[in-house]
């Protein structure tokens, strides 16, 4: 059996006495698109922590293509290929969209750290972050600063910076999240179009866009895995419906 | 082919082409050495400000393009200032150029030292700690009285002709005034090409937003003790030509005084833009010359004034006004996406 390319080994996590997350073990194969759902407070977020590093996990073990990463610090992740997006935009604001992509990219090819050639010389750089705004049809965008840009788009920069660091795992914590039903599709159509070899997990409570996209859902509750199955199976778990359906009475 | 098309957009043009001279930046200097003919009475004011606008440039690198907010930069200013003059005055080194690089090394070492703790903070603890440092050092001066002068400082710092040739001397400084322009020049060209670099777009990054330099990867905390270390050091170079200028040094360079007025003049001339730094140091200097002739007993009140506004009202300082007011006199030039 070869290593999946993201997996957890009963991962835990407890803040106090708040179990955010207990005993996960999860698999993210390669190429996977695969959605974690779950109510408000199930610990997606906590989890999301635990594999990008932000977290260091209470006990359990993080394995990237079978590596034991679980005492790695983020940018060491970031470097072997995990990258994210932010449920609420983290983008340099003040910034245009082109420089916000060079960011990622100067990380990624090693630019960054130079302190003599100016910025604007590093063509490779440029080059390969315009390319990057051209397959996300930001293009037209890229002179514009961030501020001056409708949140739709701004959700896609969070996915162009993120795309930037050629990434073997992403995570999208709530992709379209904010995003006015007007301008969805353009978020929709970006992840259709994301590059296959990747393994993409999804965080979302959007149920259209989790069974559009996912071939593989994953549920939490209360920081434990509840059920895990295909699209279909997931659908048709009472149990499940009946978390969904609970909440859905209460709130 | 498509890597033309690519440099024709605006926004790679733009980027491609940041870090060019532009046609008014040698505008500074050219105004600094007409002072130098023009006002031969007033170098010692013109020097006190080059002195200023150089100090001023280094919080700006820490403070306006890495974010690091910080009220103790007066620290390393005085930590240069202590060196030159301590050395000068023992009689142990006082060649003027190789005494700064000293003077440098010095108020580097203590921004490493001191930025390697205080940079896993933030924000108002941050702010706290530098000031903590720099009361530490002050202390330190004022009680090593044996080497430091104490509260008194050290008088009678004799600094030998500058390259063998030119005289330091303070009651006619035609050689400090050209030699800090000099100076001041050689730090400014530097820091240029720092903050246009892929470093320095890293640290407007972490500026911008910290958390999301995390989230690529970037060493974030190495990139802001690196630049605040280069920063320490650029102030220390300051530090060291006021102790050279002055022939004296005291607890004054260490203060909190200084701290706040370098602050005082970056936000005033708006920080993160270069050349805030000059704007600010003039517009500060004059003012508070004008204002203390009219109102000598109240001229802060003048200023503090001045400061709310600038805070309320206008948050890139004067630079920041006037690109407002280019943006808003010139018609929307936006750049059209080519199609």
């Amino acid at each position: 059996m070869t290593a999946a390319l993201l997996e957890t080994r009963s991962v835990s996590k407890s803040f106090g006495a708040l179990r955010a997350a207990r005993d996960v073990s999860f698999k993210l194969e390669e190429g996977a698109r695969h959605a974690l759902i779950g109510p408000n407070g199930a610990g997606k977020t906590t989890f999301i922590n635990l594999l990008t590093g932000v977290l260091p996990p209470s006990s359990g073990e993080v394995l990237l293509k079978g590596e034991d990463i679980t005492t790695m610090e983020q940018a060491a992740r970031v470097k072997r290929g995990i990258a994210r997006t932010f449920q609420i935009n983290r983008l340099f604001r003040g910034l245009s969209v082109l420089e916000n992509v060079y960011m990622s990219v100067a990380e990624r090819v090693g630019a960054a750290p130079q302190m003599i050639t100016p910025a604007g010389k590093r063509k490779d750089v440029i080059d390969e972050s315009m390319h990057l705004l051209e397959t996300l049809k930001l293009a037209d965008h890229a002179h514009l600063t961030i501020t001056g840009l409708p949140y739709g788009r701004q959700r896609l920069v969070e996915l162009a910076i993120a795309l930037g660091l050629k990434p073997v795992v992403l995570l999208l914590d709530e992709p379209a999240a904010g995003v006015p039903s007007a301008e969805t599709h353009i978020i929709l159509d970006a992840i259709d179009a994301l590059p296959k070899s990747i393994g993409v997990l999804i965080i979302d409570h959007d149920m259209d866009l989790v069974f559009r996209f996912a071939k593989k859902i994953t549920v939490l509750v209360r920081g434990a895995v509840f059920a895990e199955g295909t699209p279909k199976e997931i659908g048709a778990n009472a149990d499940v419906r009946a978390v969904y359906l609970g909440q859905a009475t209460h709130g | 082919m498509s890597a033309p098309t690519v440099f024709d957009h605006p926004a790679a043009r733009a980027l491609s082409r940041r870090h060019r001279l532009r046609w008014w930046e040698p505008l500074p200097w050219i105004l600094a050495l007409a002072f130098y003919f023009m006002f031969p009475r007033y170098l010692g004011f013109g020097t006190e400000l080059l002195i200023m606008v150089l100090f001023a440039i280094s919080l700006d690198l820490a403070l306006g393009y890495a974010g690091i907010v910080t009220l103790g930069h007066a620290a390393f200013f005085g930590a240069g200032a202590y060196t030159v003059g301590m050395l000068a005055h023992h009689g142990i080194w006082n060649e003027p150029i190789s005494s700064l690089f000293i003077g440098a090394a010095v108020a580097a070492a203590i921004g490493l030292a001191s930025g390697l703790v205080l940079l896993r903070t933030t924000g108002l603890t941050l702010l706290m700690l530098t000031l903590c440092t720099m009361a530490l050092l002050e202390e330190a001066a004022n009680l090593g009285h044996d080497w430091t002068g104490g509260f008194d400082g050290l008088t009678g710092i004799s600094i030998p002709p500058l390259f063998g040739l030119f005289e330091f001397n303070p009651l006619f400084p035609k050689t400090q005034y050209l030699y800090v322009l000099g100076a001041l020049l050689i730090c400014f060209v530097f820091v240029r090409t720092l903050v246009y670099s892929p470093f320095g777009h890293s640290l407007t990054g972490i500026r911008e937003n910290t958390l999301r330099m995390h989230a690529v990867g970037a060493p974030v905390r190495t990139r802001l003790v690196v630049c605040y270390t280069i920063s320490a050091a650029l102030a220390g170079i300051a530090g060291g030509i006021w102790a050279q200028a002055n022939a004296y040094v005291n607890l004054s360079t260490l203060g909190l005084d200084r701290a706040a007025t370098v602050l005082i003049i970056l936000v005033l001339g708006g920080y993160g833009r270069l050349y805030g730094a000059f704007v600010g140091a003039v517009a500060y200097m004059a003012l508070s010359h004008f204002l203390a002739k009219v109102y000598p007993t109240a001229w802060q009140l003048g200023l503090g004034f001045l400061l709310v506004t600038i805070a309320l009202f206008a948050r890139g300082g004067i630079i920041g006004l006037g690109e407002t007011l280019m943006a808003r006199l010139r018609p929307k030039l936006k750049p059209k996406p080519p199609s």
